[in-house]
Order: structure tokens, then sequence, then C-alpha cells
């Protein structure tokens, strides 16, 4: 097992060093010279040719490549061409406000598709089983912005119970922050709870009739003890895939639902960097979404490796 | 094949004369009566009746899709959802009707009075969980050990079954063993709170022939040594005919014909079983008394199994019969003793022993 965890790091460190690669290229690639865009149109070449040697960028590509990505383990970013201020502070506090988003999101999910996919599950033959189906497929049908606007034109507008927008730290005032998150999280997990509960549904329903249950009852054991004991960690297995290809869709999904609850987090950062052509910060920001998504599937794997040891490499 | 079981003999198991206190009296561990299974309008097993006594073995035989394993899930309360059952069945140490008893009380039953074991042993155990705690599990799940002493006695179980190692195979999840070793883990579980009856559906069918011989033995010495009365499911008259004392003869959900094995498979009086017996390699074995080195296409019954609900009215083996007429139209009547006779209006004389392939070998059956 500890050499099985070995070659995931290592992948996922090789990985990671890939993208980025990938990340600089596109970043450089793109036409016209940071400088310029920075200066614009008018500018003369002699002002740009002095303010790219200023930040280096009339280096050869590899070397600029490692001045960048040499820094990143230390949380270096570089600094803004368009600001003039370090990149690499300004990441970490929105990614902070982002994974709180996120966490918030997947909580909603969980909390809202465990319960719901697993009774839809035991009542498939059921006309209730059929309505929660039901549901759930309505919840995939909406996006998560317009849950967004449904959630603040309804709670915040019209019954005044939780803010339309803005972020307070926890820092500062634990219970705005928490009702500042309360709408956000819905509107992220609402849909990614509609979504993983029909996964649920259709794992507990194949578990369900799996071999191994009915060994259970025959030894005595109720169908809800053989379904807790026997059933869950089983049924376990393919809802981690899910969830970890969910908690992707949920980061990228928070940069839209941060634009419309005006959350600063690391979304509204990509797109002020987007607009504002500063094409460092979009690359530290890229790299960093990148950096979470492959730590997301390294732990996925990680997890197989604990829930199912036919997983295990055994001697 | 050099078989340890067929050494044993019914006198090895017989029990002298005890008396079971309570219902159903006699010597009867389990007795079912007009068990019937039907998934809703279709009728898949009908009234069917037979009677397991104190450490007597009895097999269950018929093709597959002739209701065998239907019937042990129902003796169980294991029928798959969708599917009831009625009529009754009854354990000698219980006092009510395990039919429409509620699953708490069939429950505690289960594992405990009845056991099982089931005919896939790759998939019937748990693969994310410790095999010593699964044989554990069934001892704590009735409150007969628990803790350490569960895993300690699970550990001899597992030797009980003759697992080299037993308790590094404690240690073991279930994809680290074979088949065969798979399987004894399930006899282990079964075996554990030592059950009055245990039931088998075709418990070497998956095993390869080498292992199967030992398993045999393991079933018939683990049911021997609890005095637990064993029902077998089979399709492999050879495995009957090494375990098992009497024969329950299965086809399209009924019983048609029921004695003790000897005289089933020497004079079969249902043309089916007749054609079970004839389409099978019994004679290599010796048990029909000819000689088994004779080599010859085996004959097969014509036609195939027909799919649940399609089959004829009346006798339900008449379309594949050839001593078939208007008379079997109607359901036949029982024909001799209720534990030793047939379900046939045409039945075979009892002298004629059906020596096998005397006729088929001239017009070889239809092929199925």
């Amino acid at each position: 097992m500890a050499f099985q965890l070995l070659t995931r790091t290592a992948t996922f460190l090789a990985t990671l060093a890939v993208a980025s690669v990938l990340v600089f290229a596109f970043m450089t690639v793109l036409p016209g010279s940071p400088a310029q865009v920075v200066l614009g149109v008018s500018a003369s070449e002699e002002a740009v040719a002095q303010m790219e040697a200023d930040f280096g960028l009339d280096r050869p590509l590899p070397e600029q490549y490692w001045d960048w990505v040499s820094g990143l383990p230390s949380g270096d970013f570089g600094t803004s061409y368009v600001t003039g201020a370090e990149i690499g502070p300004q990441i970490v506090d929105r990614s902070l406000v982002t994974l709180w988003l996120v966490g918030a999101g997947m909580l909603v999910a969980l909390v809202i598709a465990l319960p719901l996919g697993t009774l839809a599950a035991v009542k498939h033959r059921r006309p209730s089983g059929t309505v929660l189906a039901g549901i759930s497929q309505v919840g995939i049908a909406v996006p998560s912005f317009l849950a967004g606007i449904i959630l603040i034109s309804v709670f915040s507008v019209t019954l005044g119970w939780f803010p339309a927008g803005g972020w307070t730290t926890p820092a500062s005032d634990p219970v705005a922050f928490l009702q500042g998150l309360v709408l956000p999280a819905l509107a992220l997990g609402l849909v990614q709870g509609s979504v993983l509960s029909r996964y649920v549904r259709s794992t507990v329903l194949n578990v369900q009739r799996e071999d191994f249950i009915r060994t259970a009852r025959s030894k005595g054991l109720r169908s809800w003890q053989a379904m807790v004991h026997h059933g869950l960690r089983n049924a376990a297995i393919p809802i981690v895939t899910v969830l970890g290809l969910q908690l992707s869709v949920l980061l990228v999904g928070a940069v839209v639902v941060e634009r419309v609850f005006v959350i600063p987090g690391l979304g509204s950062l990509l797109i002020d960097g987007v607009r504002n052509r500063d094409l460092l910060l979009v690359q530290g920001v890229v790299m960093v979404l990148v950096l979470a998504i492959l730590a997301i599937n390294w732990l996925v794997d990680v997890l197989y490796t604990v829930l199912d040891p036919r997983l295990r490499a055994t001697a | 094949m050099s078989d340890p079981v067929t050494a044993r003999t019914p006198a090895d198991v017989t029990v002298g004369g005890a008396a079971v206190d309570g219902a159903p009296g006699d010597d009867h561990r389990l007795v079912v009566e007009d068990l019937s299974v039907r998934a809703g309008r279709l009728g898949l097993v009908h009234d069917v009746s037979f009677r397991l006594g104190r450490g007597e073995r009895v097999g269950l035989i018929g093709e597959s899709g002739s209701g065998k394993s239907l019937t042990a899930l129902a003796v169980m309360g294991l029928l798959p959802e969708g599917l009831s059952a009625s009529g009754s069945v009854r354990v000698s140490s219980v006092d009510h009707d395990l039919v429409g008893a509620s699953d708490a009380r069939l429950a505690d039953l289960r594992g405990r009075v009845l056991s099982m074991v089931f005919q896939e042993p790759m998939t019937a155990l748990n693969p994310v969980m410790r095999v010593g705690d699964q044989v554990a599990e069934v001892m704590e799940v009735h409150d007969l050990a628990s803790g350490r002493d569960a895993r300690r006695r699970a550990v001899e179980l597992l030797a009980q079954v003759r697992m080299r190692d037993p308790d590094g195979v404690a240690r073991r999840y279930p994809h680290q063993l074979s088949g065969g070793q798979r399987q004894r883990v399930m006899l282990a579980i079964a075996l554990a709170n030592e059950p009055d009856v245990l039931v088998c559906d075709e418990p070497t069918t998956a095993l390869d022939v080498t292992v199967q011989a030992q398993m045999l033995d393991l079933v018939v010495r683990g049911a021997a040594e609890r005095d637990a009365a064993l029902l077998f499911i089979t399709h492999d008259l050879a495995v009957v005919a090494t375990v098992c004392e009497r024969v329950l003869v299965m086809y399209g959900g009924h019983i048609v014909e029921a004695g003790p094995t000897r005289r089933v498979f020497t004079a079969p009086r249902h043309p089916y079983t007749r054609g079970l017996v004839r389409a099978s390699d019994l004679g290599a074995l010796g048990v029909d008394g000819t000689d088994g080195s004779l080599r010859r296409p085996l004959p097969t019954i014509p036609g195939t199994v027909p799919p649940a609900g399609a089959f004829p009215s009346g006798c339900v083996f008449r379309n594949r019969c050839e001593r078939a007429d208007e008379a079997c139209e109607v359901e036949p009547p029982w024909d001799g003793l209720p534990g030793d006779g047939a379900a046939c209006v045409h039945p075979y004389d009892p002298e004629d022993t059906a020596a096998p392939g005397d006729t088929a070998a001239s017009e070889p059956g239809g092929v199925t």
C-alpha cells in the first residue's frame, strides 16, 4: 500500500509539472506582448521594449518559465504587470474564500444526496421513489447561476432572511459569515446534490442486489443492518469516484456563483484578471485550479485503496 | 474418482430415537407443506410438501428453472423482492409458521436455526470485509459470542472446514482466497451456530472437480456432527447419489417424484426422473448396476424447460413426455406413499428398472 501511495504521489507531481508547462505555454502564445497590452496600442516601441526589459520578458522562454515555476512552491506567483502588486498573497486570500464556498456546497450536496438517493433506491418500486427521482431530475436541469438568482429573489429580496451577496470573513463576524455563506452554498449544492443523488440511488440499488447482501441476510441480519454493515462501504467506492469529479465541477461552478453573489473568491479574481489583461495573475489562478483538481484526483485514488482491499498490492 | 463421501452410510448419522419436543412433532427438523411461490399472478412453485428428519440428507434435483432454488429461498424467507410465498414452513424448535412471519422473527432464525450455503462463492462474501470478521458476525448478530471470543471461534470454525493456516485466512479478504476456500468459509458461517437445518444450493457447481469431493465431505460431516437436517440442491445426480439418502425431483415448480435415492435412481417411476437418470452418467458410479465402462452418447430429454408460466396445464411434463396422452391433461394425483412415489398418471412399473439408454441407444433423443 505504501508503494502504491508513492507511485500515485509521483504521478500527481509529474502531472502537475506538465500542467505548469502547458499553462505557461498557453499564456505565452497569446498574441501581443503583455507589455504592449499594459501600455496600450499607442505606446511607443521604446516604452514597450523598456517595460519588457523591466519585467524580464525579453529573456528566453525557458528562463522565464523557470523563473515563474521555481517561485510557485514557496507561494511566489510573481508581480502583476498591471497593478504591480504581489500575486501570491491575493491568490491565498481568495483561495480560502473559494474553499469555504466549495466545502459548504459539497456539504449541501451530500446532505441532500445521501438520504434522498438511498430513499429513492429503497422505495424504487413505490410511487414515492419515482417522485424522489423526479425531484432530482428537476434539480439537474437548473444551472447553478439560475438557482442563485432564484434563491436571492426568494430568500433575500422577498423574505429578507439572508444577504443577497457580499462576504464577511469568519474571523471578523462568524454569524454574518454563515449567513452570507448559506445562499451561495445552496446555489452550488442543490444542483450537485441532484446529480449526486441519482448516482447514490443507482449505486444503492446495485449493492442491494449483490449476493453478499443476501448472504448477510441469511446470517440473520435485517435488511437495513445488511445495508449498513455490508452495503455502505461497497457503495462508497463508486460514490467517491463521482464525488471527486463533482468537486472539480464545483470548483468551476464557484467561478460563476461568486459572480452572482459578489464574493471575492478565486473565480472573481480570475475574471478580474482576464478583464484587466493581467496575464500573470490569470496564469497563477489557473495553476492553482489545476493543482486543486489534481489534488482531488490524488485523494480519490488514495481513498480507493483505503476502501477497497482488492486495489491494494498484495505480496 | 475416489470419494470419501461414498463410504458414509445413513447409519452413520442416525440418532437413537430421540423425540423432538413441540411442533411439528415426530423427529422432523423441517416440515414444508403446500409451499407455493408466486410472482404476482404467475405461479413459480406449486404446493411443494416434504419433511426433513434429524440428521437426514435429502437431495432436491431438477433442471435449471425447475424451482429448486426458489423453494430453498422460500424456506429461508429470502425470496427476492416481488415474489411471495404461501403454505407452511415449520422447524421443530420454533413454535410458529415461518411463512408470513415478520422479517424480524425470520432474521432471528436465519443463521441460527436455518442456514444456507449459496451457489456462487465468488460473490457471496463481502469483498471489503475480512474473512474472520464475516464468520464472527454470524455469532455476534445472534449474541452467541462477541468480540475476541467470536474471533477465536471463527478461527476454530475455519480450522474445522480444514482451512490451512486458519489464523492467517481469518485476516485475509475474500479475493485472496480460491473459490473452494471461499465456499468453505461460507460453510463455516452456515455451521457456526449449530443450525437445525442446513440448506445447500448447488454448493459445488462452481468449483473445480478436484475440490468438489472435499467440499461434499465437509458438508456431510458438518451436518452430521450437528445432527442437522440437510437439504441439498443440485442438478448433478452423481453428487446426490453420494450425499443424499432421499431425493426429491422437481420439474416446473412441482415435486414430480420422491423416494429413497437408490430406488429413485434405479427404478424411477416418473418419465422425467427416468429421463434425468438416463441423461446422467450415473453408470460410471455403478449406482444403476450397469457397467460404467460402456461408452455411448448420453440420451437427452427431448425439448427444453419452458420459461415460467409456459408449462402445459395438467401434468407439467406432458409436452416433453413420450407417455403423455389425454389423461395427462388434468393434474396427476400422487401415486405411492407421501415420501416415496411420483405424480404421474402413467408411471413406469417399479419392476422395470431403467437400464440407461437401452431404448435411447437405438433412437437418440432430441438434442437440447
